[in-house]
């Protein structure tokens, strides 16, 4: 009798408490929970001597110095299905040469400031395998603004082999007209003299705006090949719309005449990418990707990188990479003092000219199980460097810091 | 526009090859090393690549708008 009472009061707490676990772990679920915290940062430093600001002579160093947190916080609601914010800011500034020209006499601002917060929210659906997402973004510096809305659908297969996945990307954009000195209307009620916030200026509050807008529909599949291998084609659908140029690049034409850089007002791209991942081994993984990519402005390019991390205990790695691009000019690009008045678009801007660039470098990434440094909650770290050259004679060389808090 | 397609019906003919994988035959499919994504670190040089090149888009990363790149 007393091992049956035992036996009751054993299945009584038994049940009791495993339905106490269960709803304790319910009500956790719904609290809101941090997933992960990520820092950024980056530095990077460019010198070549074909400076747009100029008419494609010129200056053209600039630094830069970026800095961004993204925070990851997650919970369940009734349903059980997953939700995931992720609030990022980032800041950063900038320095560049060729900007203090905007005024003739050199006297611009060559510093910049740009702010970009922005907020996604995604909801993750185990049962169906659906994910259905929204976001927005805001970034500001002196000459430009944008407003952005995202909107993400996403469906896993069955055997969580493949997963589709559909983006909408609209950014409302407005360009600042400030226009080099010499070409300034007399009738521009303003004095300003930067293509930043410098001096002389009025705060910019009376410098009129004109508007940019793109829309970008985003198409990404990935699919299992094998247990070592899996592959990733994606492609954008993007237009553009509106003032597409910037206001302070000069063009030089051939009789000596200065104008401001123009360009035609919309924009049609389509680049089309394939990601393939390989273990190879117990320590060697190839990474490599190829993008072709078309534009209606007479762009077409190939852009074809391998990584290659090494495993060196399965908590570190090295990676070497490598990046090769290619790309056509422009239908409305030449160099300093070459198009005519004949020409209806114009620009000596070398981010449009026809060149080939190489970028190689290596990453280390440490992400032991007891923390980096020991330190609990410190999950990763990564550092990156990366050396870049263009046939332009441009080169830069970047650096990169990523910490992960879980 | 030709060589587009030719990359969509080669991303075709490799979809058609794959085969059948179990969640407990992942391991190496889910090492953090085998993202099919770009690297949170790579921020940096995806950015001025969009600056300095003409072309972006098809990387998860930017395609224009957002920022005074191209």
């Amino acid at each position: 009798m007393r091992k049956l009472c035992l036996s009751v009061v054993g299945m009584f707490l038994l049940c009791f408490g495993s339905h106490a676990q269960s709803s304790s772990s319910d009500y956790k679920n719904m609290n809101l929970k941090v997933e992960d915290v990520n820092i950024v940062s980056g530095y990077y430093s460019q010198t070549g001597n074909h400076a747009a600001v100029t008419g494609g002579i010129g200056n053209q160093a600039v630094t830069d110095v970026s800095n961004s947190i993204d925070l990851k916080l997650y919970n369940y609601d009734i349903f059980n299905r997953k939700h995931s914010y992720n609030i990022e800011v980032g800041i950063d500034h900038h320095t560049a040469a060729s900007a203090q020209y905007v005024s003739t006499t050199g006297a611009s601002r060559a510093g910049g400031t740009r702010f970009y917060p922005s907020f996604n929210w995604q909801v993750e659906n185990e049962e169906k395998r659906t994910t259905f997402g929204l976001g927005a973004s805001f970034s500001s510096e002196y000459t430009y603004h944008s407003y952005g809305l995202n909107i993400l659908y996403a469906k896993r297969s069955k055997d969580q082999n493949r997963e589709f996945t559909a983006k909408g990307n609209l950014f409302l954009d407005a360009v600042k007209m400030v226009e080099p000195s010499e070409l300034r209307p007399a009738t521009t009620p303003t004095i300003i003299t930067s293509a930043s916030r410098g001096h002389g200026d009025d705060g910019g509050e009376n410098i009129p705006s004109s508007g940019r807008n793109t829309f970008d529909a985003s198409f990404a599949l990935s699919q299992v090949v094998s247990q070592r291998m899996q592959v990733a084609l994606l492609t954008d659908g993007v237009v553009q719309q509106g003032y597409l140029g910037l206001p302070f690049y000069r063009t030089y034409f051939n009789d000596g005449s200065v104008h401001i850089e123009n360009l035609p007002s919309s924009r049609f791209k389509l680049p089309v990418g394939l990601r393939l991942n390989y273990f190879l081994g117990d320590r060697i993984i190839l990474k490599s990707y190829y993008r072709y990519y078309i534009d209606n402005w007479g762009v077409k390019s190939h852009t074809v990188s391998f990584e290659t991390p090494f495993k060196i205990t399965p908590f570190v790695s090295i990676s070497p990479f490598y990046r090769y691009y290619i790309q056509t000019a422009a239908n409305f690009f030449a160099p300093y003092g070459v198009h005519t008045a004949a020409d209806q678009y114009y620009a000596s801007d070398y981010d449009y000219a026809a060149f080939s660039s190489n970028n190689e470098g290596i990453n280390l990434r440490l992400a032991p199980t007891n923390g980096v440094f020991g330190a609990k909650g410190f999950s990763a770290l990564e550092l990156r460097y990366g050396h870049y050259k263009q046939t332009t004679g441009l080169q830069a060389n970047s650096i990169s810091l990523n910490l992960t808090f879980k | 526009m030709k060589k587009a397609l030719a990359l969509f019906l080669g991303c075709g003919l490799l979809l058609g090859a794959c085969t059948s994988v179990k969640p407990y035959q992942k391991s190496r499919l889910n090492d953090s090393e085998m993202q099919l994504s770009a690297r949170r670190v790579e921020k940096t040089e995806m950015s001025f690549q969009s600056y300095r090149e003409a072309s972006s888009g098809a990387n998860g990363g930017k395609t224009g708008g957002g920022c005074g790149c191209n």
